[in-house]
C-alpha cells in the first residue's frame, strides 16, 4: 500500500528575472513503512519536492494524495490540517521552538490536536524516552546539543502516529557520529513503530542507511533503486 | 494550569528583556504622566475657578432677567428672603449671601470717579466670598456698622484716600430720588484681580438699601456649593424652586460659567492644548510599541514558519503575539497607574508652588500653590487612551502574521 502518490509534478520558481524549474514532472510513490532517501546535489529540488509532498508549498502542476487525501481538491487550511494530523517534519535546523522545554515542545503539537493533557504528558516522556533523551525533559533547545535537538524534533514528528516524516536534510548540521545516531533513532522507530520515513540528503553515509534511494538532479528522479532487506 | 500559550506568550516577552523593559517603561511612563498632568490640569482650575468664585461671583447668582442685561437698579428681587428659604432647603449649598448694587459717583476730597457701590451683609458675606481675607489695611466690616465703606486697593490709589478718610456717594436711589452719603473709609482690600480692585467701594446692606431706598430689596443672591462638581445639579434644583416663588417668573439663575464666559472659555483652551500633547505623547510611545512588535515579529519569522508548518493556525500566532502585547501593556498600565496615583497624591497633599510661573493662574488671582485633584476621571482616561493605541500598535504585526507563507518564511528569513 502506498501512502503518498505524486504525479507530473512540476514547480517553478521567480528568481527576478529567470524561472527556475526545480522540478520538472517528478512522479514517485512511497510505500507504507518505507525508509526512503531522496539523494541529490544541493539545488537539485529534494527541498521542494518534500514541501510539496508535505503540503507546504503547491506544484505548479501535476497532482499528490497524501494517504487517501488529494492536495489538489484541498483548502489551505484543509492543507494546514492535514500537515497537523498526518505529516510529522524535521528540518534541518531551528525546528524547536526557543522558549518551550524538550517536554513542551513535543507535547505542542498533540496541543494543537486536542489531545488531552494527562495523554499529552505521558505520550510526550515516553517517546523522548525512546529517543534516548529520558534526562533531558525539562531543557530548553539552547541548553540541549545539535543532535539533541534534532532527536527531539524527530519525537515531535512521530509522537502522533503520522502517515509520513519528512526529514529535511536532517544531519546536514551534525557531525558524522552524531548523524549515525539520529539515523539508528529514526530506523529504529521505522521499525518498532511502522512510521514511513522520507530524508533527504547529499551524504553517502546518510543514503547507505535508507532500505530505497530516489537520486535527484537538476529536478527530475534519476534513479529509483530499493535494497534487498 | 496556565495555558501553553500564555506562558509561551510570559517567555517570550522575556527574550529580549532589555527591550521589554523599555517598553513597558515607555507605557508606565506615559500613564503616570498621563494621570499626574490631567489631574494637575482639573485640580488647578478648580483652584481657578473657587477662587474666581469666592472673590466675586458665586458658583451661581440670582437676580432679576434684566438686570442681568442692563444692571437697571429698578430690577431687584423683591422678597429675598423667600429665596433664602429655598436656599436653606436645598442640599449642597455651603453658603450664601445678599448684594446691591448701584453705579455712582464717588468723591474724596481730591477726585472723583465713577465706582460701583456694593451693599454686603457683613456676616453673610464672609462665609461665601473671601473678602474678608482681601482686607490689606483698616479692618472688615462688622454687622452694626453704617456709614463705613471697604474700598478696592486701586480705587483708593486712585481717589487717594486711605482709612480712616471719608468720602462721598452720589447716586440715584430706586425710587428715582437722588441717593447721596457720606461714607468712612473702614479697610482697604487687594485681591490681585485689578478689574476688581479697581470697580468700587463696599458698604453694609442695610445702609445701602437705606441710602438708595431699596426699601428690602436686593439686586442678587449669590451662593457657594460644597463642591465643584455639584454646581449643575444643586442650580437645576433651585431654578425650579425659584420658578415657584411669587415672582420668580422674573428671576434667573445663572452659574459661574455663564457669569465668567471668560474664565470658562480660557479653561476649554488649557484643556484642548493639554490634549494635543497627551496625543504626542501617546503616539511617540505607539510607535515605540510597534517598534518592538514589528523587531520581534522580524527576528521570530523562521520560528513563525516552523510552527505554521507544523501545524499552528496563524490565529493561533495571532493569538500569542496578541497576548504578549497585552503582558506588556498590563504590567506598563499596572505600574503607570500605581506610581502615578502616588505622585499625583503626594502633590496633592504638599501642593506644587507655582510662583508666578502660571500667567493664566495669574489672571485669576492665583498666585499661591496648585494642589492636583486625583479623580477616577483623572485616573481612567490617560490610561484608557494608551491602551487602544497600545492594542492597535499590537495589531498590525500580529495581523502581518497572519499572512506569512510558512516556506518562504522558513528558508528565507
Ligand atoms: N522559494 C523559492 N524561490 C526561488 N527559488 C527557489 C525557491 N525554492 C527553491 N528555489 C530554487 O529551486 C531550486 C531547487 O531548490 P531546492 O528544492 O531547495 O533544492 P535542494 O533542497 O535540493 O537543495 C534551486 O535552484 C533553488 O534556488
Ligand atoms: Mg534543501
Amino acid at each position: 500500500m502506498n501512502i503518498v502518490e505524486a504525479t507530473h509534478i512540476t514547480k517553478t520558481f521567480q528568481q527576478g528575472d529567470i524561472a527556475v524549474q526545480a522540478l520538472k514532472d517528478v512522479s514517485l510513490s512511497i510505500e507504507k513503512g518505507g525508509f526512503v532517501a531522496l539523494a541529490g546535489p544541493s539545488g537539485s529540488g529534494k527541498t521542494t519536492l518534500l514541501n510539496i509532498i508535505g503540503g507546504l508549498d503547491t506544484p505548479d502542476s501535476g497532482s499528490i494524495v497524501l494517504d487517501g487525501n488529494a492536495f489538489e481538491e484541498m483548502s489551505r487550511s484543509q492543507l494546514a490540517d492535514l500537515r497537523l494530523h498526518k505529516v510529522g517534519f524535521v528540518f534541518q535546523a531551528y525546528n524547536l521552538i526557543p522558549v518551550l522545554s524538550a517536554l513542551e515542545n513535543v507535547e505542542y503539537v498533540m496541543l494543537l490536536q486536542g489531545v488531552p493533557e494527562k495523554e499529552r504528558h505521558d505520550r510526550a516522556r515516553s517517546i523522548l524516552d525512546d529517543v534516548g533523551l529520558e534526562n533531558r525533559y525539562h531543557r530548553r533547545p539552547r541548553e540541549l546539543s545539535g543532535g539533541q535537538q534534532q532527536r527531539v524534533a524527530v519525537a515531535r514528528a512521530i509522537v502522533s502516529s503520522p502517515s509520513i516524516v519528512l526529514a529535511d536534510e536532517p544531519t546536514a548540521n551534525l557531525d558524522s557520529e552524531t548523524g549515525k545516531g539520529l539515523l539508528e533513532i529514526m530506523k529504529d522507530m521505522n521499525h518498532r513503530k511502522n512510521v514511513t520515513f522520507v530524508f533527504s540528503t547529499h551524504d553517502r553515509m546518510v543514503m547507505d542507511y535508507a532500505r530505497r534511494l530516489i537520486r535527484i538532479r537538476d529536478g527530475q528522479v534519476d534513479d529509483d533503486v530499493t535494497k534487498n532487506a | 494550569m496556565m495555558s501553553i500559550h500564555v506562558k509561551m506568550a510570559w517567555r517570550n516577552i522575556w527574550r529580549n528583556p532589555r527591550r521589554t523593559v523599555l517598553t513597558v517603561s515607555a507605557i508606565a511612563f506615559a500613564c503616570l504622566v498621563l494621570i499626574f498632568m490631567l489631574s494637575f490640569q482639573f485640580g488647578s482650575y478648580e483652584t481657578m475657578i473657587n477662587a474666581a468664585v469666592k472673590i466675586q461671583t458665586g458658583h451661581f447668582k440670582i437676580q432679576h432677567k434684566q438686570f442681568q442685561e442692563n444692571h437697571n437698579i429698578r430690577k431687584t428681587i423683591v422678597h429675598p428672603d423667600a429665596v433664602a428659604g429655598i436656599l436653606d432647603k436645598t442640599p449642597g449649598i455651603a453658603a450664601y449671601t445678599f448684594r446691591s448694587r448701584a453705579f455712582s459717583i464717588v468723591s474724596s476730597e481730591d477726585r472723583t470717579y465713577g465706582a460701583l457701590v456694593i451693599g454686603i451683609d457683613p456676616d453673610k458675606e464672609s462665609r461665601t466670598s473671601t473678602l474678608p481675607d482681601l482686607i490689606r489695611e483698616g479692618e472688615y466690616l462688622s454687622q452694626t456698622d453704617t456709614d463705613k465703606a471697604l474700598i478696592g486697593r486701586l480705587l483708593a490709589r486712585n481717589l487717594k484716600v486711605t482709612t480712616g478718610d471719608e468720602v462721598t456717594l452720589l447716586g440715584q436711589g430706586r425710587d428715582g430720588s437722588v441717593a447721596a452719603a457720606v461714607v468712612t473709609i473702614k479697610g482697604i482690600y487687594s485681591s490681585g484681580q485689578d478689574d476688581f480692585d479697581r470697580a468700587g467701594l463696599h458698604i453694609p446692606l442695610a445702609y445701602f438699601q437705606q441710602v438708595y431706598t431699596m426699601s428690602g430689596q436686593v439686586h442678587n443672591v449669590v451662593a457657594i456649593v460644597q463642591s465643584l462638581d455639584r454646581v449643575a445639579e444643586i442650580k437645576q434644583q433651585v431654578q425650579a424652586r425659584v420658578q415657584t416663588l411669587e415672582t420668580g417668573n422674573s428671576l434667573i439663575v445663572r452659574d459661574w460659567s455663564k457669569i465668567m464666559p471668560g474664565l470658562k472659555q480660557a479653561i476649554s483652551m488649557d484643556l484642548v492644548s493639554g490634549l494635543i500633547f497627551w496625543l504626542l505623547l501617546i503616539i511617540v510611545v505607539a510607535f515605540s510599541i510597534l517598534n518592538t512588535f514589528l523587531m520581534a515579529v522580524f527576528e521570530r519569522t523562521r520560528e513563525f514558519g516552523v510552527m505554521m508548518a507544523i501545524g499552528t493556525a496563524p490565529s493561533r500566532l495571532m493569538k500569542i503575539l496578541l497576548t504578549e502585547s497585552l503582558f506588556m501593556t498590563v504590567v506598563g498600565m499596572g505600574a503607570g497607574i500605581v506610581l502615578g496615583i502616588f505622585v499625583t497624591l503626594y502633590f496633592q497633599t504638599r501642593g506644587i508652588d507655582i510662583g508666578g510661573a502660571g500667567e493664566l493662574l495669574n489672571q485669576y488671582g492665583i498666585t499661591g500653590r496648585i494642589y492636583p485633584k486625583l479623580s477616577v476621571l483623572s485616573t481612567a482616561i490617560g490610561p484608557a487612551m494608551v491602551f487602544v493605541i497600545t492594542f492597535l500598535a499590537a495589531l498590525y504585526p500580529a495581523v502581518k502574521v497572519r499572512r506569512l507563507n510558512p516556506v518562504e518564511a522558513m528558508y528565507f528569513a
